[in-house]
């Protein structure tokens, strides 16, 4: 329960809640104290050269494979019409069986007043597998523009590290306020507003069946990324993570953090989407020893790939009952 | 340095500074990212996006509100048109982006796939399943816009590709293949008087296959036996005509007909696909259907 509304409340856009010392168990504070000067700089460093080796970002691969085998599995079925995967992100039939993007349905919900069966299914269909998956998944190992979002903040990060560019954040709860103003929206005016400018959808259907003009407003939010603001249609915008994020907080699969092997670099933050789902890496910031990530996570997994201590991993929550 | 000499202010720095001018970027993307969004009403509210769209799109003739907001935009109608006849609207359609339409001239819907494929396949009823044979359709309705450039009507003939050899535009010959559709360019013509329109309306062709079935069965009866494929096929028949050729007489002695469109009209749009005259001389209005039915 603590978990859900820890999860709900940083989806919605705020802070992570930070407890007062005393309510920090013990054995947590012994571990804080333990550590102080544990691991000097040098110390550091070979242990990131040390986890250099084969696997890293083994997940970052991973994933990257799964979001274009998706992708392309689209276009694929199509194109040599064998019915695998047919539609595009917003909807579609695997296997047969339907399947609707749960913020794509509930903008054609709100807008159209009326539901019909098959949309109730596809939606049934894909809440209990983003619910089983872990929600916001769906951001970074099916999203299309996810994939181009990630390449262009590298070229920020990049342009930043030069000082060519400086990242400007925005408030998180800017994409509650664009949640509920295209709920509204779609419900007023009876269109589904948020389609017109979605890139998932637009990319998808780009992807698929051609190129369009469309492409142009999706090229304008990346370079809005790459010079404006990093990440910033995922972080401050898309009502779709929001979706997710809700349904994520009820999901088993999550990322799990370990205060006993954790040395507070911050590496995992520097490189993470939504660092504020890390807020329990800095110094004496956790509530426990283990301490689950909220489901604004998005399980990219690029923080189990660099930290040097293993400290980050995926977990199934309540897995170990059913063992 | 301002003009008046003075040093610019220096930049506030501290954390409450720092808030108010992150509050002011947000309020700002707000703004701007919400007015992109509403843009997209602009060409919806003009009426500009109003289209042929697929068969069974839950519309009122110019009034696509229901179908924009009940299209999931996924294409999927798309994929199981057997001649490619369907396409998806991009972003100067506004909130119509990815809303499946037909461009008739370039390849109409001839319903070679029989079953209505893209109402089948459209996951939110915005192609309605509320309607279940080719002639329950109600895309548009035909009219002849240019009655002097008609061949029938000039009492011409029309010998070879009806739209060129360059043509892309496919339609399903019963005759050559029953169940794929052809180039019309590999289709060439040799007709005393032109009747194209009629000659490759669906509608109109499969009233002549029941009225060929119908007989066939009469025979069959008559014999004593029944035949299965007409029975079942029976109910499929389109109950009125949609377009047919009628006599015109310019008291000049030349043998004239006039294609006329009939109740039986769905708006399909074959007719202005085959038209083989430079700019078609019948098109498809989608501000009408028929009344019939």
């Amino acid at each position: 329960m603590k978990y859900l509304i820890e999860s709900l409340s940083q989806v919605f856009g705020n802070a992570p809640r930070r407890i007062p010392k005393h309510e920090q168990p013990e054995e947590l504070k012994a571990i804080y104290q333990g550590k102080v000067g544990a691991l000097n700089k040098a110390d550091l460093e070979a242990a990131r050269e040390e986890h250099h080796g084969v696997f890293f970002q083994k997940w970052k691969r991973r994933r990257w494979l799964t979001l274009l085998a998706v992708n392309l599995l689209f276009l694929l079925s199509y194109k040599f019409d064998v019915q695998l995967l047919e539609g595009a992100m917003t909807a579609s039939r695997f296997i047969g069986f339907h399947f609707a993007d749960l913020n794509s349905a509930l903008q054609v919900m709100l807008a159209f007043k009326h539901v019909v069966l098959n949309l109730v299914i596809g939606t049934i269909t894909v809440f209990v597998m983003w619910l089983l998956l872990g929600g916001r998944t769906f951001c970074s190992w099916v999203c299309p523009y996810h994939l181009l979002a990630e390449w262009a903040e590298s070229l920020h990060l990049w342009l930043a590290g030069r000082n060519l560019v400086r990242d400007r954040s925005f408030n998180r709860k800017t994409r509650s306020v664009f949640y509920v103003i295209f709920a509204l929206l779609a419900l007023a005016t009876g269109y589904t507003v948020f389609e017109t400018i979605s890139p998932t959808g637009i990319l998808s259907r780009a992807l698929i069946y051609g190129p369009g003009v469309a492409l142009i407003w999706v090229g304008v939010l990346l370079l809005f990324e790459i010079f404006v603001s990093r990440r910033a249609w995922c972080r401050y915008v898309c009502p779709i993570g929001v979706t997710y994020g809700i349904v994520g907080a009820l999901s088993p699969l999550r990322v799990s953090y370990n205060a006993e092997a954790c040395h507070h670099e911050g590496d995992c933050r520097k490189i993470c989407e939504v660092p504020h789902v890390l807020d329990m890496t800095i110094r004496n910031r956790a509530h426990d020893i283990n301490q689950d990530v909220t489901s604004d996570c998005t399980r990219c997994g690029m923080c189990v790939d660099i930290c040097p201590t293993g400290s980050l991993n995926f977990t199934i929550k309540w897995l170990d009952r059913f063992s | 340095m301002s003009e008046d000499g003075k040093a610019a202010r220096p930049v506030d720095n501290s954390r409450k500074a720092r808030a108010r001018r992150e509050f002011l970027r947000s309020a700002a993307l707000t703004v701007g990212v919400v007015s992109i969004a509403l843009a997209g009403l602009v060409p919806v509210a003009r009426g500009t996006t109003a289209r042929l769209r697929p068969p069974g799109a839950l519309k009122d003739l110019l009034d696509e509100q229901q179908f924009l907001a009940s299209c999931i935009k996924c294409g999927q109608c798309v994929q199981v048109c057997p001649v490619n006849a369907i396409r998806l609207a991009d972003l100067d359609d506004g909130a119509g982006i990815g809303v499946p339409y037909i461009e008739a001239r370039a390849q109409a819907c001839d319903f070679s796939c029989d079953g209505l494929q893209c109402v089948l396949a459209c996951p939110t009823g915005a192609l309605t399943h509320e309607l279940n044979y080719p002639a329950d359709v109600r895309m548009g309705f035909a009219r002849l816009a240019r009655p002097e450039t008609c061949l029938a009507v000039q009492g011409r003939g029309f010998k070879g590709l009806a739209r060129g050899p360059a043509f892309n535009g496919r339609l399903r010959y019963q005759e050559i293949d029953r169940w794929t559709p052809i180039a019309v360019a590999e289709h060439p013509y040799d007709l005393a008087l032109c009747d194209l329109c009629v000659r490759q309306c669906p509608i109109e062709i499969r009233i002549t296959e029941c009225v060929d079935k119908e007989i066939k069965r009469a025979e069959a009866r008559a014999l004593g036996r029944l035949d299965r494929v007409a029975e079942q096929h029976g109910n499929e028949c389109p109950p009125q005509h949609a377009i047919e050729l009628r006599p015109l007489d310019r008291g000049d002695g030349v043998m004239r007909m006039s294609p006329v469109v009939l109740d039986g009209c769905v708006g399909c749009g074959v007719c202005e696909m085959i038209c083989p005259v430079q700019e078609a001389a019948i098109v498809v209005d989608i501000d009408q259907v028929t009344n019939w039915g």
